[in-house]
């Protein structure tokens, strides 16, 4: 096994402790190990990785293995930032009335996921604080979705009684608000109810998953060059890092390394995705605390990174660049001088609108102290990207899992730890600076070559992981290879999934007029979550 | 206060006067495609490699229909890359008052080996091969003025719901309202209400979780209402197609009255939408709905 030396002597260390209850363990990558225990070991590992290796719970997932070996999978992939390293631990679960012990109580990041898990394949949780669904509407019949057994083409009848059952918020004066699915601006679709006693919110259930499209289960009908574009799909505003990070899965899979070129334009592409959503963001927050002009002027430099993805790539959202083995369309000289002069342009410019925002005290009145995540919560949560930034979780794949060109560039990761609107604001805008200065070492070290190897057709039943540090945060798509260059599998984890809890922390105690600011400065995908 | 004020004053004005000057597109950019109709071969290279069948055939007694559907292409040019008789035009005002205007239907005659031999017959948007004219789309925004005026006093008030889209075409529909597209010199508005709304703007494939809710806005709308839908998921279902949770094109639950084909459409394109569907009003004055 070729593996990094920490994960070696943990291996050793966890072989010697728990013998034969880990059955076997392979690493199809060096910074990647599998080990295959007995279910009865769940807890144990978890809190071994917690306590002793620095680990996280990164994702929680399922898999219908009953055709070959009889049970369902469940997967644990534990994220070691600090060793650079990911294990996955992955359990057997009995075919008849299966049921998975809940991890929730000890690491509330698993409490979405084991649910999705319930919901998508019966697989019924025990001793969850809140085992109520959460993918499926409580209108949908019993059906599992994720089964093999369950067509994708399935017509359900017409959906009959209550839609979601809320907890019940009692007490004097207290009264609810609800909020959606369809909200006042251009946005997605979710449903929110807000408990509040006078003006502060005392409570806020989330019910998501209204654009549920059946993402997951459509991967495992399409041959896999068409994944791609269905990657790109599944979260439009970050189209390339979703996209990306599928490739990346697929390409370890296939034993294939992308060429040096593809990789380099690739970190551009993450990077130009990451400007225009957070210069979006920022502008987003000043307008719900009624600074208008910014936000005039955020829009209008947004517009100008979409032209120039669309100069680059075809496509302002840049969509069509991704493929499998590298990307699909090459920056010629004239396209390379656009960029850079963009990029020196909208430094300008940014600096201006920086500047502009600093100059107005009223917004930094008002987003100072207003929806603060601590960081104790956060990390409890297991908040990443953005959020978790701004909470005091110092991580970022680009600099602790350097995929693409990122390990050939120097940056720095902004940390804070007040977590609230105005930490989360200033992320973005370092986190912009820092793109800037990534953009122009990726131009100067930019090699020369091909900008795609060729990816036929990929092997069977091989397992992988694709990782990618969207502009939101971490994105994961594992995937399970099948004959035929198909799926037998794919999970998609984007950072939303994991961090929309946080809203629900981040919000007690502010006014419902303050939502729509704390909501943005998470802007989490809602289509990325509920795929 | 007078940082604000200088920085606008130093920027100026931005906005584009498209439609009255053509879209602002690169020429890199992926629009409409193009087929050399009497000389396509084969239409199995392109339904074989596109990932939403826009591009589909199908064989039986000697003869191939194939078609193009603009309202399932997401643009994506992987056609072009597989097959020489396709190119990818920077074109991207496609909408059109019907569904099947975006198809392009031909019928071929086949060869021994399975290739197309000789064109028998073309329909559907074939007939006009670069779309509405630009000719009728200035004499449309033109008309605009006009029919906002007659029927709507002036404005015209626009409803947008995700019916179970990606956020892709919100990414674009935002757009509008930004200082370069500025919609509202239109005199057009998006707003929160559907009770103020006299277009419903839908995207995405309908879930089966948005189906009841799109249909709930649709209801609040005052007659006389106009529904546009936006982007290869709400003109077919796109890539998501019909599933367990997903029921297609936005044409299943409500009257469609324009299709603006892209994935997502640009700013420029959904404008051209926008205004084709309001240049629909005179023939949509009476109608019961």
């Amino acid at each position: 096994m070729n593996l990094l030396p920490p994960l070696i002597s943990i291996l050793e260390e966890l072989t010697q402790r728990f013998g034969a209850q880990i059955e076997h363990a392979h690493a199809p990558q060096p910074n990647e190990l599998y080990l295959h225990a007995k279910r009865e070991l769940v807890g144990a590992l978890c809190s071994t990785f917690y306590k002793k290796y620095e680990g996280r719970l990164a994702g929680v997932f399922a898999e219908d293995a009953r055709t070959e070996h009889d049970v369902f999978f469940v997967y644990y992939l534990y994220a070691l930032d600090s060793k650079h390293a990911f294990v996955l631990v992955r359990v057997p679960i009995q075919a008849e009335q299966p049921d998975l012990l809940s991890l929730t109580n000890a690491v509330h990041a698993a409490n979405w996921q084991e649910r999705e898990i319930q919901d998508l394949f019966g697989i019924k949780l025990v001793g969850h604080p809140n085992p109520r669904r959460v993918v499926l509407h409580d209108d949908w019949p019993a059906v599992y979705p994720l089964r093999k057994d369950f067509d994708l083409h399935t017509e359900l009848p017409p959906f009959t009684g209550v839609r979601h059952k809320f907890r019940e918020v009692e007490g004097e004066g207290v009264f609810q608000v609800p909020v959606g699915p369809v909200h006042a601006g251009i946005i997605e679709p979710g449903h929110f109810l807000f408990s509040v006693a006078g003006e502060p919110v005392l409570y806020l259930q989330l019910r998501l998953f209204y654009v549920h499209k059946g993402t997951e289960k459509l991967f495992e009908s399409l041959p896999i060059p068409h994944c791609v574009r269905l990657a790109e799909s599944i979260s439009g505003d970050s189209s390339f890092a979703h996209a990306t990070a599928f490739c990346h899965a697929v390409e370890r899979a296939a034993d294939v390394e992308p060429p040096p070129r593809a990789r380099a334009l690739r970190t551009i592409c993450l990077e130009l995705e990451r400007l225009y959503n957070h210069v979006a963001d920022i502008g987003a927050i000043c307008t719900d605390v009624a600074f208008v002009t910014a936000n005039m002027h955020a829009t209008r430099l947004k517009e100008r990174v979409l032209r120039v993805n669309e100069q680059l790539t075809g496509n302002r959202l840049l969509r069509g660049m991704a493929c499998l083995g590298g990307v699909r369309f090459d920056f010629d000289a004239d396209q390379l001088r656009v960029l850079a002069q963009f990029v020196d342009e909208f430094e300008k410019e940014f600096n201006e609108l920086v500047e502009l925002i600093r100059s107005n005290s009223g917004t930094r009145d008002r987003l100072e102290t207003t929806g603060v995540l601590k960081p104790e919560v956060a990390r409890n949560l297991g908040i990443v990207g953005i959020a978790g930034r701004a909470s005091g979780f110092d991580h970022d794949l680009r600099r602790d899992f350097p995929h693409d060109f990122y390990d050939q560039v120097q940056f720095t990761v902004p940390v804070f730890t007040e977590g609230d609107v105005q930490r989360r604001m200033v992320v973005r805008r370092e986190e912009l600076f820092q793109s800037f200065a990534i953009i122009r070492q990726v131009m100067e070290k930019l090699p020369a070559g091909l900008i795609c190897e060729k990816l036929e057709e990929v092997p069977p039943d091989r397992v992988a992981l694709g990782y990618v540090e969207g502009w939101r945060g971490e994105i994961f798509h594992w995937i399970h290879t099948a004959t035929g260059n198909r799926l037998a599998r794919c999970k998609v984890k984007d950072s939303s999934l994991q961090n929309w809890p946080a809203l629900s922390e981040a919000i007690l105690g502010n006014i419902i007029p303050d939502f729509p600011v704390v909501n943005k400065s998470f802007n989490l995908s809602y289509s990325g979550t509920d795929r | 206060m007078f940082e604000t004020l200088r920085q606008s004053l130093k920027t100026g004005v931005v906005t584009t006067s498209y439609p009255k000057t053509p879209a602002e597109i690169s020429s890199h950019a992926r629009g409409r495609p193009e087929i050399d109709w009497a000389n396509w071969k084969d239409a199995r290279i392109g339904a074989k490699v596109c990932p939403t069948a826009a591009i589909a055939c199908e064989d039986h007694d000697g003869e191939r229909t194939a078609t193009l559907d603009l309202g399932k292409c997401i643009f994506c040019g992987l056609c072009a890359e597989a097959d020489v008789t396709i190119r990818m035009t920077p074109a991207c005002e496609l909408s059109s008052c019907s569904r099947n205007e975006l198809k392009n239907v031909t019928r071929y005659k086949l060869a021994n080996d399975g290739t197309q031999q000789s064109l028998i017959e073309m329909s559907g948007a074939v007939a006009t091969p670069s779309g509405p004219s630009s000719a009728s789309f200035d004499a449309t925004g033109r008309e605009l003025k006009r029919h906002v005026a007659h029927v709507f006093g002036r404005s015209l008030n626009i409803r947008e719901v995700d019916a179970g889209s990606c956020n892709g075409c919100e990414v674009e529909i935002q757009g509008l309202n930004n200082p370069i597209y500025d919609i509202e010199r239109f005199g057009i508005h998006f707003v929160a209400s559907p009770r103020h709304a006299d277009m419903l703007l839908v995207t995405g494939p309908v879930t089966r979780n948005m189906e009841l809710a799109l249909r709930k806005t649709y209801d609040a709308m005052p007659a006389p209402r106009l529904v546009v839908a936006v982007g290869a998921c709400g003109c077919s279902g796109g890539i998501f197609g019909v599933n367990y949770a997903s029921l297609g094109g936005v044409d299943r639950i409500l009257p469609v009255d324009v299709y603006i084909p892209g994935c997502p459409p640009n700013p420029h394109a959904l404008l051209h939408g926008i205004l084709l569907a309001v240049g629909r009003m005179a023939a949509f004055n009476g109608r019961k709905k």
